[in-house]
């Protein structure tokens, strides 16, 4: 059996950083991850990132996987397991990992969850088919291994995950025929809408799939208009030729593991439904066990850079090792976090924050 | 299909890696994972659904849904998605539940 200070389940931004900060502190880590490169989403991620200067704004996602990446590439405390998956995890904080045809059992003192989010799908006739996909496999697909997914292509989802691959799918040479909302608005910033319907493509509110068409993959998909209640409405019915359809209706936090160890979950929409409840350092309700970024909670790369610093610097103390500029350190990422979550477009998260604090207080 | 022509990325010609799909011998590129590399090929069909016997694609690219499991060098259940393409790789469609050796 391996074993370590703290063992980071997820080499995302959120598990980077908390890396970083662990080794400074003189603690001895493993990140596992499951993918091929360390970076988690951010390695296909070609566009250029909002916020400050902290969080590496005008910088492209695939940059700043690398910056992080390089932040602890090579360093004596840290070891990195890739291509490795934790199956299972265990209250005496023991992981199990499937790695290269093996299993391998990990003992840490402490562990941070930072797994991530899934995407979340879409109930319409047909919608197993090859050829239906999340955004994000079609992102990996064409900006991390440079394979073209489809020819023609529709985005449901208007959010800035749909707007933001339906642009980078025409850079790619693919041709998005449409853009299909839901809902009477566009989820997404204008700035992103604009840049779509300046290069052609169409967002249609108010409009739904209701069914994938093809035998052996999708070679059509039927739209149908909506009313305000989100009923179809008769008479409405399109067929759309395509090869390809994604779908982009947002993440679900990665909680399976944490709930394994019986970590207390919670329902919070706001922050993309089921997640395991934290406190205000970040542990879960199981002693030891603590959890950062979309695996807590949907938000931006930004924030979880933020919270995973954040949460390293909290496992220092908890393993009576502080680092060094604890105080300081602190004090500057919990102001960093709170301003990316200022502003209209974080009402959300503080919603959905607010909720877990008081979840936490009722199990506690 | 390879993209040729991208405005940030540039995807230079790799090394070539042959490999078997359904016992035809094809070939991929180096950083590719299985899927990818099928992809590239055409490919839609990884694997059947186990009732139904309904075709699956793959869906998230990251190894959280399963949808891409195939079986390689005689195992079953690998997610191809997450799994490096190595030479002379033999791979097939996986039609049921999966028997392990
Ligand atoms: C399609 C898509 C588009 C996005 N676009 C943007 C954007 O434009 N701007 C923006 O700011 N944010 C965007 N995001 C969100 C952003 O990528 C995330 O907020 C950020 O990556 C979260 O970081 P994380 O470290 O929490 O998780 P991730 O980056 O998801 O990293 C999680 C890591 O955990 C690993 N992992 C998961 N489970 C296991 C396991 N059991 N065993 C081993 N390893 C495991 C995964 O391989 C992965 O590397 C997007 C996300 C997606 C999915
Ligand atoms: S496509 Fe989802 S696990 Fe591979």
């Amino acid at each position: 059996m391996i074993e370590k200070d703290v063992l980071i389940i997820g080499g995302g931004p959120s598990g980077l950083c908390a890396a970083s900060m662990l080794i400074e502190s003189g603690l001895k880590v493993m990140i596992v991850d499951r993918g091929l490169s360390l970076g988690g989403q951010l390695v296909k991620q070609t566009h250029k990132f909002f916020g400050s200067k902290e969080q590496y704004a005008k910088t492209r996602g695939f940059d700043i996987a690398k910056i992080l990446i390089d932040q602890v590439k090579d360093h004596g405390n840290l070891e990195v397991l890739q291509e490795a998956t934790v199956l299972g995890l265990y209250k005496d904080k023991v992981a199990t990992i499937s790695y290269q045809n093996e299993y391998l059992k990990i003992k840490a003192k402490t562990i941070i969850v930072a797994t991530g989010a899934s995407e979340k799908f879409l109930a319409f006739e047909n919608n197993d088919l090859p050829g239906i996909y999340g955004a994000g496999a079609v992102q990996t697909l064409m900006n991390q291994f440079g394979v073209k997914p489809a020819d023609e292509i529709i985005m449901i989802g208007s959010g800035n995950i749909g707007l933001i691959v339906s642009y980078q799918l025409l850079q790619a040479g693919i041709k998005v025929k449409a853009v299909i909302e839901a809902s009477s608005k566009i989820g997404g910033y204008k700035v992103h809408a604009s840049k779509l319907r300046r290069l052609g493509v169409p967002i249609y509110t108010n409009k739904t799939i209701k069914k994938a068409i093809g035998t052996t993959r999708v070679e059509a998909a039927e739209i149908v208009s909506l009313d305000e209640k989100f009923n179809e409405i008769e008479g409405t019915s399109e067929i759309i030729k395509i090869d390809g359809i994604c779908i982009s209706v947002g993440l679900a936090p990665s909680y399976q593991l944490l709930d394994m160890v019986d970590a207390k979950l919670g329902y919070i929409p706001e922050l993309g439904g089921t997640v395991a409840l934290v406190d205000e350092k970040h542990m879960t309700t199981v002693d030891g066990i603590f959890s950062c970024g979309d695996s807590i909670g949907i938000e931006e790369a930004s924030s979880a850079m933020m919270e995973g610093y954040l949460t390293g610097l909290y496992v220092s103390k908890y393993l009576n090792q502080d680092h060094s500029k604890y105080v300081e350190l602190v004090r500057k990422y919990e102001e960093s976090l709170a301003l990316l979550r200022g502003g209209p477009f974080g009402s959300k998260t503080r919603k959905g924050l607010k909720d877990m604090k008081e979840m936490m207080a009722d199990v506690r | 299909m390879r993209i040729k022509t991208h405005p940030i990325l540039s995807f230079e010609q790799k090394e070539e890696i042959v490999f078997t799909f359904e016992g035809k011998e094809v070939i991929g590129q180096k950083g590719d994972t299985i899927a990818s590399a099928l992809v590239n090929l055409g490919v839609d069909v990884f694997s059947y659904s186990i009732k139904l016997k309904r075709p699956r694609g793959f869906y998230c690219a990251i190894g959280n849904c399963a949808s891409c499991k195939m079986i390689v060098n005689g195992k079953p259940n690998v997610k191809t998605c997450i799994t490096k393409l190595e030479p002379h790789m033999d791979v097939k469609i996986q039609h049921d539940k999966g028997v392990y050796k």
